[in-house]
């Protein structure tokens, strides 16, 4: 049982899904009230890593975090190392694979709040921020601990995505499902065996607090 | 618009709205809320076109129409909730929106309050969080103090700390009409905000309203296609079909006699003759009114019908509510009503938990609703003899 691997994957997995809070909120506000003829293309972006084979997006990660692209040289002129291969290159890249896992179930429970609400609350004096901040927010508390949950879960889990970006570096970027494959791959597997079922342990207990939260099925997408 | 003017615009030269612009009033200006704008939109039969120019003083006036008049619209342009195609909406000589300046204060910024069927509470917040809600430039104590205060005057302080769930249907529009009133806007819009409320809560309610009226004289919009609601709270009367006002003035002369046959049809009076006045008693308030078509018919039905002015041999047209009709089966002694005509039952019909009788009298067909009881009662079946009772007052007159 690699106890390195497992609090490296869950310190990733907190560190993503409370970031996914502060940019999520802002995207899925936007996407929930934006009367954009094209926000259509936005969302189709933003739940593509639901779609994408992790390999895809974490190729395209690993390119955009290299030192051959203005991101990484911006990094590396700030750091003086490349992103990618760090712990700092695998939250980039799990922010992006879990996205939709927060944005969706976000914008959900904002599109959720009763429009009446929306109206009584402009009426009352309260620009669309204070409404937002007041009515909306606290009404989608259960939007928002989905999110949260979700994208946690989900990046318990990653495996495509953090070999392309992170590789497979004992205590900076080796996460549990990686550990479980390297395991199989030297016939450990007992070893294998209690590592998975922990993951499937952790998932399975965050799932339930979200259901018991919630009090209703929710489903990944399709959302509005 | 104290004088008591009805603006009414003929049903065969439609006349453009602007030029039933309201007269200037003699109130001082700063609380009149005038309206003057059209909108397009779409809806289910095609194009809806809402055109309406009119101001409101401090008071009830209520805006009349059935569904569809596009009072709600209405109403949320005045609110800013929808945008106007073009037009003017001021209170008080302060802007809200102007199409030719380019001036559209938003929602938030026009201090108008709102309220409609649906009370909107924050499902979140309590009652009294609820009504301090609008109070948010205030300290924490004022917006306590003001919040209890309205709470008390509008008799729901006990419903303080409960959540909207835990509060009953009247008692929940009470916080939302609380809401909206403690921001102390410098407007109100009711949209049927009593619509959803058994009888003796919403009198209550229009109590309330009126008291609150009293010290806060503010222009009040109401909503309704209540006829009973109009005479309840009104002091005025903006009658609305399909986009465009049609009527204007006191209730008792836009509604008691009503000059349009669309105002009876929204009144909802099943009976519509036409009639020729044959004498008027002014002694006694009344008039005998002949039903038919002109040509005088021998054995026609004869009513006698409130005064109103008219001339001897004017034509009418007389709506009477099927509801206001009594049948009998013997003919009837000792009673107050003055029109009892004999009949034959034709037809009986029932509509849900109504029975619809219709009768016919000397050629004239009336309809009459019944309970299911009164029909089992009466033994009532067709080509049964009876005779249709008729109050003076529930013939109701209307211009041709």
């Amino acid at each position: 049982m690699n106890w390195q691997a497992f609090w490296l994957t869950v310190r990733l997995a907190a560190i993503v899904s409370t970031l996914l809070i502060a940019i999520g909120i802002p995207i899925a506000y936007w996407l929930t009230y934006s009367r954009w003829r094209w926000k259509f293309l936005v969302e189709a972006a933003v739940a593509l890593p639901i779609v994408l084979p992790p390999t895809v997006l974490g190729f395209y990660v690993l390119v955009a975090l290299g030192s051959r692209s203005p991101i990484g040289r911006w990094w590396e002129s700030l750091t003086g190392h490349t992103l990618a291969f760090t712990f700092e290159g695998l939250v980039i890249g799990s922010l992006l694979y879990s996205l939709p896992f927060a944005v969706q179930p976000f914008a959900a429970s904002f599109g959720a709040v009763d429009s009446k609400l929306l109206r009584a609350s402009a009426s009352l004096g309260h620009s669309p921020v204070q409404t937002f901040r007041r009515i909306v927010l606290p009404l989608s508390k259960a939007g928002l601990v989905t999110g949260f949950a979700l994208s946690f879960a989900h990046t318990l889990g990653e495996f495509g995505v953090v070999l392309m970006v992170g590789g497979n570096i004992p205590g900076v970027t080796r996460t549990i499902s990686i550990d479980i494959y390297d395991q199989v791959q030297t016939a450990n597997y007992s070893s294998a065996n209690q590592t998975a079922l922990l993951l499937l342990i952790v998932s399975f207990l965050v799932l339930s607090i979200v259901y018991g939260l919630n009090r209703r099925p929710w489903a990944v997408g399709p959302w509005r | 618009m104290g004088g008591g003017s009805v603006a009414v615009r003929g049903k065969t030269k439609p006349v453009p709205a602007p030029q039933t612009a309201p007269p200037a009033s003699t109130h001082p200006i700063s609380a009149d809320l005038e309206v003057r704008l059209r909108k397009r939109f779409p809806n289910p039969e095609g194009t809806f076109n809402l055109n309406v120019h009119f101001r409101a003083l401090a008071g009830f006036t209520i805006l009349f129409g059935a569904s569809g008049a596009g009072k709600t619209t209405l109403l949320d342009c005045i609110a800013g909730l929808s945008d106007p195609d073009e037009g003017r909406i001021a209170i008080g000589g302060e802007e809200l929106y102007d199409s030719q300046k380019k001036r559209n204060l938003p929602a938030w910024k026009r201090r108008i309050g709102y309220v409609q069927q649906d009370p909107a509470l924050f499902p979140h917040l309590t009652a009294e969080e609820n009504v301090a809600y609008g109070l948010r430039r205030l300290s924490a104590t004022e917006q306590t103090s003001r919040s209890r205060e309205i709470l008390a005057r509008f008799r729901i302080d006990r419903l303080r700390d409960r959540r909207p769930p835990q509060i009953s249907g009247g008692e929940r529009q009470r916080v939302a009409l609380a809401r909206a009133l403690v921001t102390e806007p410098r407007a109100l819009l009711l949209d049927e905000p009593l619509a959803a409320l058994d009888r003796p809560t919403k009198s209550s309610l229009v109590a309330d309203l009126r008291k609150w009226n009293q010290d806060h004289r503010i222009p009040i919009l109401f909503v309704t296609h209540h006829g009973e609601e109009v005479f309840a709270l009104g002091d005025e009367v903006i009658v609305l079909d399909t986009g465009r006002i049609v009527a204007q003035g006191r209730p008792h002369e836009v509604m008691r006699a009503p000059r349009l046959e669309t105002v009876a049809q929204l009144s909802g009076f099943e009976n519509i003759f036409d009639a020729t006045v044959l004498a008027l008693h002014e002694d006694r308030g009344t008039m005998t009114c002949r039903l038919g078509t002109g040509r005088v018919e021998k054995d026609a039905v004869e009513l006698e019908t409130p005064l109103v002015r008219a001339e001897v041999g004017s034509r009418l047209r007389v709506g009477v509510r099927a509801g206001d009709l009594l049948l009998a089966t013997k003919h009837p002694r000792g009673l107050s009503a003055r029109n009892i005509l004999p009949g034959t039952i034709r037809q009986l019909e029932q509509r849900d938990v109504i029975i619809a009788a219709m009768v016919d009298c000397s050629g004239t067909e009336f309809e009459v609703h019944l309970t299911l009881a009164a029909r089992d009662a009466l033994q009532l079946g067709p080509d049964k003899s009876v005779w249709v009772v008729v109050k003076t007052h529930s013939c109701h007159l209307m211009g041709m």
